[in-house]
């Protein structure tokens, strides 16, 4: 962690913003097409939010180091063209790595140039911070989506195929809920968690707003 | 019917592999401006037609970069092109239309990153459509982009004043909505037939 003591503005908070109370997709909904399509097993969900953060966390640097010099006018043409080529690199990094996760993730690799997320962080953040907190946000933006991204991918391969990571978990008896690996399953799944946060806020408004039961009751 | 016949091509592209609903493409526009009908629909006409201008165009620039050896720079290129065309639409409903564009707000320039509009271009340039197989792609694209969030409209209307437990208000709800939409596409797998 970069909590440097002569650093005042640069605190937990700017890393860990991303993971929960501006996590992008669970809060935010943001750059939902991935994270519905490729999270059908927990290694696509891993290597789709790898990918992710480095093309986050290189555009983002990028953005903030060249904020003094891109014109207003032309600046979202400026971000798209600087998160294409970061996205052109994973891209043949991936198909070096790995020619089978390659062909499972397929056109969404491709696809992280229209993650809103990514063009989100660029023009609300990146654009208007010096360059190490951008880096600390870029990092806590990119983790909340990678385990967003897990979330979605475990439950999914775990009803759909009953495995976990590859590994069968409930033996040989158990029959696969093929439809949480098809489309609708991701929406349900997605849905489901998206439930569970409002239900957590929602109890935790009451108990904010109830401090003391006896005060409530009268 | 034939894999590379023009009506498949268009049936496949609006109805068996709906762009929103099965491949998942486009799902920002989808959540985000489908609270009215008629924003929807507007929304829905104005991403089909960047989904023209932007396919044709990434045609002849793919024709371009194969003839040149320089396919890296196809990426680049597309977002490029989609860019100029979502500016033009906007430009052109600012100056016809300035209601719809103010309805429409931030959603139009998001057209940009709409990831069904570079899908679609990509997918063009993975199956290797010729000019008149990519019009008709697009074509089907778009149609089948505004079905779903005409669907979609119609539906999150009807359920404006139903009373649903207050934690499943908003998204939580609309993505159970188009789970069950995506559903009921899922029927439409079998007209593709051997395929």
């Amino acid at each position: 962690m970069a909590l440097k003591p002569g650093e005042k503005p640069i605190t937990a908070d700017t890393f860990l913003r991303g993971l929960w109370r501006e996590n992008p997709v669970f809060v935010m909904l943001l750059g939902m097409c991935p994270v519905l399509a490729v999270t059908n097993s927990v290694i696509n969900a891993l290597a789709m939010g790898l990918a992710t953060t480095f093309v986050l966390l290189c555009s983002s640097v990028m953005v903030s180091l060249l904020r003094r010099h891109i014109p207003k006018e032309v600046r979202i043409a400026a971000y798209i063209v600087i998160i294409a080529t970061f996205v052109t690199v994973v891209d043949y990094l991936i198909q070096a790595i790995s020619l089978e996760i390659y062909h499972a993730l397929g056109a969404f690799i491709q696809l992280i140039v229209a993650n809103c997320m990514i063009l989100g962080r660029a023009e609300s953040y990146a654009s208007r911070h010096r360059l190490s907190k951008t880096l600390i946000n870029s990092l806590g933006m990119g983790a909340g989506f990678t385990i967003a991204l897990l979330c979605l991918g475990s439950v999914r391969e775990l009803l759909g195929a009953g495995s976990l990571l590859g590994i069968p978990i409930f033996g040989p008896s158990f029959e696969p809920w093929v439809i949480m690996l098809l489309p609708p399953g991701g929406f349900f799944v997605l849905g489901a968690w998206l439930l569970l946060f409002a239900w957590i806020k929602e109890r935790q408004m009451q108990r904010k707003t109830q401090p003391n039961p006896v005060q409530a009751g009268a | 019917m034939e894999a590379d016949s023009l009506a498949y091509i268009f049936l496949n592209a609006a109805i068996i592999n709906n762009f929103v609903l099965a491949l998942f493409l486009g799902i920002c526009p989808f959540l985000g401006v489908s609270g009215k009908l008629q924003t929807a629909f507007s929304m829905g006409l104005a991403t089909a037609f960047v989904m023209l201008i932007s396919s044709l165009s990434a045609w002849f620039i793919n024709a371009l970069l194969v003839l040149l050896d320089l396919e890296f720079l196809r990426l680049i290129a597309y977002i490029a092109i989609i860019a100029s065309a979502v500016q033009l639409v906007e430009m052109t409903m600012k100056k016809f239309s300035p209601a719809l564009y103010r309805a429409l707000g931030i959603f139009l320039p998001l057209i940009t990153t709409n990831c069904a509009i570079l899908g679609l271009a990509l997918f063009q340039t993975f199956n290797e459509y010729n000019l008149s197989q990519s019009l008709i792609y697009s074509l089907g694209a778009g149609g089948g982009f505004i079905l779903a969030i005409l669907l979609m409209a119609g539906l999150r209307e009807k359920l404006e004043l139903s009373d649903v437990p207050s934690i499943s208000r908003g998204a939580a709800m609309s993505l159970m909505l188009a789970g069950i939409l995506s559903l009921a596409f899922m029927g439409f797998a079998g007209l593709g037939g051997a395929n």
